[in-house]
This record gives C-alpha cells, sequence and structure tokens, in this order.
C-alpha cells in the first residue's frame, strides 16, 4: 500500500505548469513517458488518423480552468469557454449532485435509507460534463454510483430521494434502490450493481439508435448512449468486449471511465498493468482521451467532441476522466485505507470550486447569483426529503407487480385460470 | 467456444431417414457404436394412439392436431396426401423466426455464427442473406456481452433472439440472464421491458463431452422473471418461437441437439402456441408420465412396450419448464392417482425436482402412491457412448418405473 500512495505522490505535480505540447505524436508509442495519474494538464485526443491538423485543432480547443488561470490571460470574454448560462447550468447541476449525495448521507446515519449508499462526492465535473450535453432521447446507462447520473439526466431530485427511501413515489416505485435507479422518460438505462454488466446493456441501446436509423429508415434517428463505469471495470471482460463489439460496428457510444484511482480498497496502480486506461481505446480501433476529471469545462469539451463524433455515426470514443472521491467507496465503507494527504490533496481540487472560481474571476457570473442557485438547490433537496418522507411505502399489493410484463408469465393455476387473474396476485399475497 | 458440430453431421443422416419405427431407434441406441453412428433414424413419438374423445374441452381446441403427438402409427406415404407441408424441427424454428421477422422489423437476431454461417444447426440459414447483417447480426465470442447488448436493444425497443451457439456457452452470460434478462424489469419499476428470446441447442447429444452435454433449465430455473419453454416437435418448435418471439416477457426456448432433425407435417396456416400450455401427448389412466424436451422419445418408446403389457400410460409434455402449467398436470394426477416424472435434466435441483414439489404442494391428496422422478444421473455427462447411455434414462427404466408404480 505504501508503494502505491508513494508512487502516486510522486505523479502529482499538480502546481507545476506544463505547456501542453502541440506537437503530434503517433496515438502507439508505448514507450512515451507519459506523467498520468495527477496530471492536470495532459489531454489528448487521439485521432485515428495521423492528421496534424485535426490533432492540433483539438488540442487548441480545449483549456483547462487552471491553465486559464495561471496564464493570467486577460480577462476577455472572447477567449470563454462557456456562455453564462451556460456556467450557470453546470453549476447548478454539480451543486446538486453534491447537495443530493451529502442529503443523502445525513439521510443514511438518520435511518431513513438502507443498503449500499454509493455517494458521488468529487466527481460531479464528469456527470455534469458529460450528461448536460445531452438530449432527452440519448440513453445514460451507470454503476452502483448513479444517483447524479440521474438528477443530471432530468430525473427530479424527489423521486431520487423517494427511490432511496424505498418508497412508491420513487423513480423505481422502492423497487430498485440506490443501484437501481432507472427512467424510461429520461433514458436512464440504471443503475447496475455489479461491475461492467451495463457497459453491454449500453452497448445494446446503441446499437438500437443504429437499428433504427439503417434498418427501420428513422433517418432523424440520432441518439447517443453514454456509459460511465470506473477504473476497477476496466479490468473486466465486458469492458473490452464491448470496446470491440462498438468499434467494430461503429456504434454510437460513449466509453466514460471515471477513474477515480481506487477500486474500493484496490489501488488502481496495483490492480492495472498499464494504468493508462485511455490507450485501450486506440487498441480498439477508437480514440482514446485523457482528460482532468475535475475540471468540468475540459470534460465538457472533450465530451462535446465524443459526443458529436457518435452522432455523426463515426463511432465510439473512450474517454478517461482522472477525478477522485471525496467520500469512502460506500457509506458503509470507513474509508481507512486512503492516505490523507492524497485525500487532502483533492480536496484542493474540488471541481465545484474551480468551476465557481473560473465564473466569478472571469466576470461570467456575480456572486450573488451562485448563492441564489445554492439557495434554490438546498431548496430543492430539502423538498425531495420532506417528499420521500411523506410518501407511502409500497403496500402488499406492490410485491408481485412488475415480476413479468405480461403478468401470464406466473403461469397456469390448478383451476385452469392464469393465475395473475386470481385476487391474491393483485393483492400481492399470493405464493409465487 | 469449441465444436458443436456433430449434430450437423448427423443433420444429414437424420434427414434421409423417414423411418418410423421407434422400436430402431430402441434398438439401435443400444447397438455398438458403428452401428450406431451408421443408422441414425428420425425419432418420432409414434405412441400408436388414436386421438381421444375425452379430452377435456378446454384443452381441445388448443391441441390442434399434432402429427407427431396423435398420429397413428403410419407411413410416409400416408403422410404426404395431407395439408401442411412437411419440415424439419430446425426448419421449423427457423419458418417460425422468418415469420416473425417479415411480420415485425423490430424482431432480429444476435448470436454467434447466425449471419453468414446461418447458425450451428442451420437455423438462422439464409436470414442473412434476407435481412441484412444488421438484423441477424453475427457476434463476437463474448456471450455475457453480446447476451448483455440483446438486453440494452430490447430495453430501447427491439425484440431481440438471441442465440447460444450451445446452450452451455450461455453459462458465460448468466450474470446478465439473471440480473438483467430476469430482474431489471421488476428494479425499474415496471419501466424497461426485456421483450428478448434466448434460444439455443442443449441437452445431452451423441458424446459431445461433458461442457456440450448441459441441461441449463435447472441453473435458470430459479431466476425470478424469465419464463422457460422447451419445444420437442417441429409443430410446436414453431408455434413455441412464434410465442415466445411476441411475448412481453423473457422467454428462454430450450431446443434439443437430437431433435433437429425430427420431421412433421405441420400446418401451411399460421399458429401459435401457449408458452404456458403443457401438451398432451398420450391420454390414458393408469399413470401420468410427464416429460419434456427429448425424453419425450424415450417415453413414447416405453409407452409402447407398456401398452403391449397392458398399461394405459397418460404422457404429457409439460412444454412450458417455468411456469408449470397445473392444470392439465392437475387434471392428470386427479384421474390416474400416479406419476412418474421423466427428464433429461440433473437430479439434484432439477425441473423434476421442482415438478415433484409443485404437485406434493397442489395435489397431494389425489395421489395413491410416490412421485416417482427418473433423472439423469448427477455426474459430468461422460464422452464415453456406455456411460453417457447409462447417464440418461432409457426406455427399459421407464417401463420398469412404471410397472412398480401401478403394482
Amino acid at each position: 500500500m505504501s508503494f502505491a500512495t508513494t508512487k502516486f505522490a510522486h505523479h502529482i505535480p499538480l502546481s507545476t505548469t506544463a505547456a501542453r505540447s502541440n506537437d503530434h505524436k503517433p496515438f502507439l508509442d508505448p514507450f512515451k513517458a507519459t506523467p498520468f495519474l495527477g496530471s492536470t494538464h495532459k489531454f489528448r485526443f487521439h485521432p485515428l488518423t495521423n492528421s496534424n491538423h485535426t490533432n492540433n485543432h483539438r488540442r487548441s480547443a480545449v483549456v483547462a480552468v487552471s491553465d486559464v488561470l495561471k496564464a493570467k490571460k486577460p480577462k476577455s470574454t472572447s477567449n470563454l469557454l462557456i456562455t453564462k448560462e451556460e456556467g450557470l447550468e453546470l453549476y447548478e447541476d454539480m451543486v446538486l449532485g453534491r447537495a443530493f449525495e451529502d442529503m443523502c448521507a445525513q439521510m443514511y446515519y438518520r435511518g431513513k435509507m438502507f443498503g449500499f449508499v454509493h455517494l458521488y462526492n468529487g466527481q460531479e465535473a464528469v456527470s455534469t460534463g458529460f450528461i448536460k450535453l445531452l438530449k432527452k432521447e440519448d440513453c445514460v446507462a451507470s454503476t452502483y454510483r448513479d444517483h447524479v447520473h440521474a438528477l443530471s439526466k432530468g430525473v427530479p431530485a424527489r423521486a431520487v430521494m423517494s427511490e432511496l427511501f424505498g418508497k412508491t413515489t420513487g423513480c423505481c416505485r422502492g423497487q430498485g434502490g440506490s443501484m437501481h435507479m432507472f427512467s424510461s422518460e429520461h433514458n436512464v438505462l440504471g443503475g447496475f450493481a455489479f461491475i461492467g454488466e451495463g457497459i453491454p446493456v449500453a452497448t445494446g441501446a446503441a446499437f438500437s439508435s443504429k437499428y433504427r436509423r439503417e434498418v427501420l429508415k428513422e433517418a432523424d434517428c440520432d441518439h447517443v448512449t453514454v456509459a460511465f463505469f470506473g477504473d476497477g471495470t476496466c479490468n473486466n471482460g465486458q469492458f473490452f468486449e464491448c470496446l470491440n463489439m462498438a468499434a467494430l460496428w461503429k456504434l454510437p457510444i460513449v466509453f466514460v471511465v471515471e477513474n477515480n484511482l481506487w477500486a474500493i480498497g484496490m489501488s488502481h496502480l496495483r490492480a492495472t498493468s498499464d494504468p493508462e486506461i485511455w490507450k485501450k481505446g486506440p487498441a480498439f480501433g477508437m480514440p482514446g482521451v485523457h482528460i482532468d476529471g475535475m475540471d468540468v469545462l475540459k470534460v465538457r469539451e472533450v465530451a462535446k467532441e465524443a459526443i458529436g463524433r457518435a452522432r455523426r455515426g463515426e463511432g465510439p470514443t473512450l474517454v478517461e476522466c482522472e477525478t477522485y472521491r471525496f467520500r469512502g467507496h460506500s457509506l458503509a465503507d470507513p474509508d481507512e485505507l486512503r492516505d490523507p494527504a492524497e485525500k487532502a490533496h483533492y480536496a484542493t481540487r474540488d471541481p465545484i470550486t474551480a468551476l465557481k472560481k473560473y465564473l466569478i474571476e472571469n466576470n461570467l457570473v456575480s456572486e450573488p447569483e451562485l448563492k441564489a442557485i445554492e439557495k434554490k438547490i438546498d431548496e430543492v433537496v430539502e423538498e425531495a426529503v420532506e417528499f420521500a418522507d411523506e410518501s407511502p411505502h409500497p403496500g402488499r399489493s406492490q410485491l408481485l407487480e412488475n415480476v413479468f410484463a405480461d403478468p401470464k408469465g406466473f403461469g397456469i393455476g390448478p383451476d385452469g385460470r392464469y393465475r395473475c387473474e386470481d385476487p391474491k396476485f393483485t393483492e400481492g399475497t399470493a405464493h409465487v | 467456444m469449441a465444436a458443436v458440430f456433430q449434430g450437423l453431421g448427423a443433420a444429414t443422416a437424420f434427414s434421409v431417414s423417414n423411418s418410423l419405427d421407434s422400436r430402431k431407434f430402441l434398438v439401435s441406441s443400444r447397438k455398438s457404436l458403428s452401428a450406431r453412428k451408421a443408422s441414425f433414424p428420425v425419432v418420432r413419438s409414434d405412441g400408436s394412439v388414436v386421438p381421444r374423445s375425452n379430452a377435456r374441452v378446454r384443452r381441445a381446441e388448443q391441441l390442434i392436431t399434432n402429427a407427431v403427438a396423435t398420429k397413428p402409427d403410419s407411413s410416409a406415404a400416408s403422410t404426404t396426401s395431407k395439408p401442411g407441408h412437411e419440415l424439419l424441427l430446425f426448419e421449423a424454428l427457423r419458418e417460425g423466426l422468418e415469420e416473425e421477422m417479415d411480420r415485425d422489423p423490430h424482431v432480429c437476431v444476435m448470436g454467434e455464427d447466425v449471419g453468414h454461417y446461418g447458425g450451428s444447426y442451420k437455423v438462422t440459414k439464409g436470414l442473412a442473406d434476407k435481412y441484412g447483417d444488421l438484423r441477424v447480426l453475427d457476434t463476437p465470442i463474448a456471450e455475457n456481452s453480446f447476451t448483455g447488448m440483446g438486453i440494452g436493444a430490447a430495453m430501447t425497443g427491439l425484440r431481440p433472439i438471441i442465440e447460444g451457439m450451445n446452450m452451455g456457452f450461455l453459462l458465460l452470460a448468466f450474470n446478465q440472464i439473471s440480473n438483467n434478462c430476469g430482474m431489471l424489469h421488476y428494479t425499474s419499476g415496471g419501466q424497461f421491458k426485456i421483450p428478448v428470446v434466448i434460444r439455443g441447442p442443449g441437452g445431452v447429444g451423441r458424446q459431445l463431452g461433458a461442457e456440450h452435454s448441459q441441461r441449463l433449465e435447472s441453473y435458470f430455473q430459479s431466476i425470478p422473471g424469465i419464463q422457460m419453454v422447451a419445444c420437442s416437435t417441429p409443430y410446436n418448435a414453431k408455434g413455441l418461437m412464434k410465442a415466445a418471439i411476441r411475448s412481453e416477457n423473457p422467454v428462454i426456448l430450450f431446443e434439443h441437439v437430437l431433435l433437429y432433425n425430427l420431421k412433421e407435417r405441420i400446418p401451411d396456416e399460421e399458429y401459435i402456441c401457449s408458452l404456458e400450455e403443457a401438451e398432451m401427448v398420450r391420454p390414458g389412466e393408469h399413470v401420468t408420465i410427464l416429460t419434456y424436451s427429448r425424453m419425450r422419445y424415450h417415453v413414447m418408446q416405453a409407452a409402447k412396450t407398456l401398452v403391449n403389457k397392458g398399461y394405459d400410460p397418460e404422457v404429457i409434455d409439460i412444454r412450458s419448464l417455468k411456469p408449470f402449467d397445473l392444470y392439465t398436470i392437475g387434471n392428470s394426477v386427479k384421474k390416474t392417482h400416479r406419476v412418474l416424472i421423466v427428464e433429461e435434466c440433473m437430479r439434484t435441483g432439477g425441473i423434476g425436482a421442482s415438478l415433484t414439489a409443485a404437485i406434493t404442494e397442489n395435489f397431494h391428496d389425489y395421489l395413491d402412491a410416490p412421485i416417482v422422478c427418473l433423472s439423469s444421473q448427477d455426474v459430468p455427462t461422460p464422452y464415453a457412448g456406455t456411460l453417457e447411455e447409462w447417464t440418461v434414462v432409457q426406455p427399459a427404466q421407464i417401463v420398469t418405473a412404471v410397472e412398480k408404480l401401478c403394482q
């Protein structure tokens, strides 16, 4: 463990400014020494074609918050990465994610929710950076750390909170829970509690988009699917299998790795032969990008490109976002393993603080405007808790609903009638 | 994912012969290896039974005259004069698939070698040419992922049929089948439907070795939210395939490697079978024999002997492995008061075990004798022909079991 943390610490040149190299390098260069974990300045978007032009263009298009600040550029609006409206939207979404998760922790300790609850604190820039660029028809597949993906995609906070409380007004009627958030209305495909199992489902959704366009001739179907998963998943077969299939069939999907450096207690560096996950993109014939996942503007810039590629039918992209979770793996994790210095370091890189700083220093928004958002979000979250608390627990009658889409699946009873016609099935008292 | 092609070799031999001599099958299966390979007769459940008039009214209309089930001993010549068309079981599956693909453009197929190769048992032969590579998608060898992909496609509006090149390979997709296929409709609060069909060749073939001779129905049966059916004749193969595709529920359709070349005349007009109903194969009075898939033919071999010995067994192909058709089964139990279950499944935790429990729970008072369950031995299916034969239930065992049960 000391090995991992030491090595890690060596790789934190965060305060150093390294000018991004614009000279083109071939995307497959295994011997190239690259500062990796902890680097804030590395952005590589390796197109499959060796085009200097494209590469330079892409590189120059992306500027990190930190770089902008360090360069102390004169604050002229023409250089800004986002508009005021976009900035406010991103800020609101990230604050919502943070405030919601903090409230979850409170409610968990108060005994309002149970089971394994995995909080997203610290990683907000990834969810917000990608999902706020999606259309409603676009799909999102998440993991067990899924509350904030659902919120970013538009699922109301009250529906997510109520689900966590196990109430019938929850987005899955209380049948899913923390790790199984779904919304057909907002195309949130889950909510998957096992490592990697959401990636094939996301790949299937992307296949549907292609199928609708090419087989069903729905010319306007340009829907994109974004699959989120962590560094631990990137050593799982389904990850590799789906990279292969998605690239093979040029599916409209973006694979987003939220590399928070830890798979519960397993350091990414101890688990992975080559810790640079983004490199696996080119290995499968798709671009691989490594970005600072604590910087929402950088994430957004890359997301725009990757989603655009998918929408144009140019195929999948693998994006590795280097991020950090501010809390333990779940609320059941005492989080004793991670080095306090490492945690403290990342705490200084809080993505919300960084965005706030950028917005204020560039005179995009005023402090009171941000305060107003924070206040509004506090109210939203409070209201969500009230709503969840007041909502009814599922009744007995709900028990046997939704086992089968067609309840004939319960079969034929001794009396010759379908068992689902028995009132005991509607009452939920039948034994199945 | 290794060789699954033995059945293909057998296929040719199978289809050539149109013999109805079930005794020949019985005998041949006991012959030496070479003899067995040389003669691979068409297996028919020809139980020499004339349909009875006392068949229950409710079922009567569903029991569309089934050539295999109810046709009296007849020669091939007599069948050709009947209406309908004659085909092999794998062709019946293909016909059902094709009709559904014609009917609904959302129906698509995915799996290993289903496209250009036409499927390892030719169930999808020619479909890629007709419908294109995207609707009949050849996938890489990645069962867990392409099964999950089918589920994701189903969640977003398609109706995929996922083929396991061999059912055993689907063990690699167990997580997707269990967690996502079976449970996701429930965990999503009913928001997402998974109308997929998972199908493929399974069961104990001819010396395919342990891994290619699995009966996954016992593994899959406790997954909530999934229906399981096993086809056994060209007629029900087509009807169940179509019903499974149209179902809003995920359905696992079990095919048997040794039944793909069964020949039968099936109706020209469109029909579908009920996914939940059992099939009365031979009405009788003395004992209820419940079976499914290939064991139906072993049972019918035995039935012939039993009839000659003066017994009148009732044979039911339960077809729906989950849920059980408790009406058909129950009525039979109430009539005969004796139950013999014959399955190819493993003894421990198999379909027979579940069936025994269901009958005991529901119809205990009607039983005059304990239920007898003949299952495969709890051993990895051996390669050697002799050992393999002793692993699965043979007709002689069925005869003995009925004699004991009816004492």
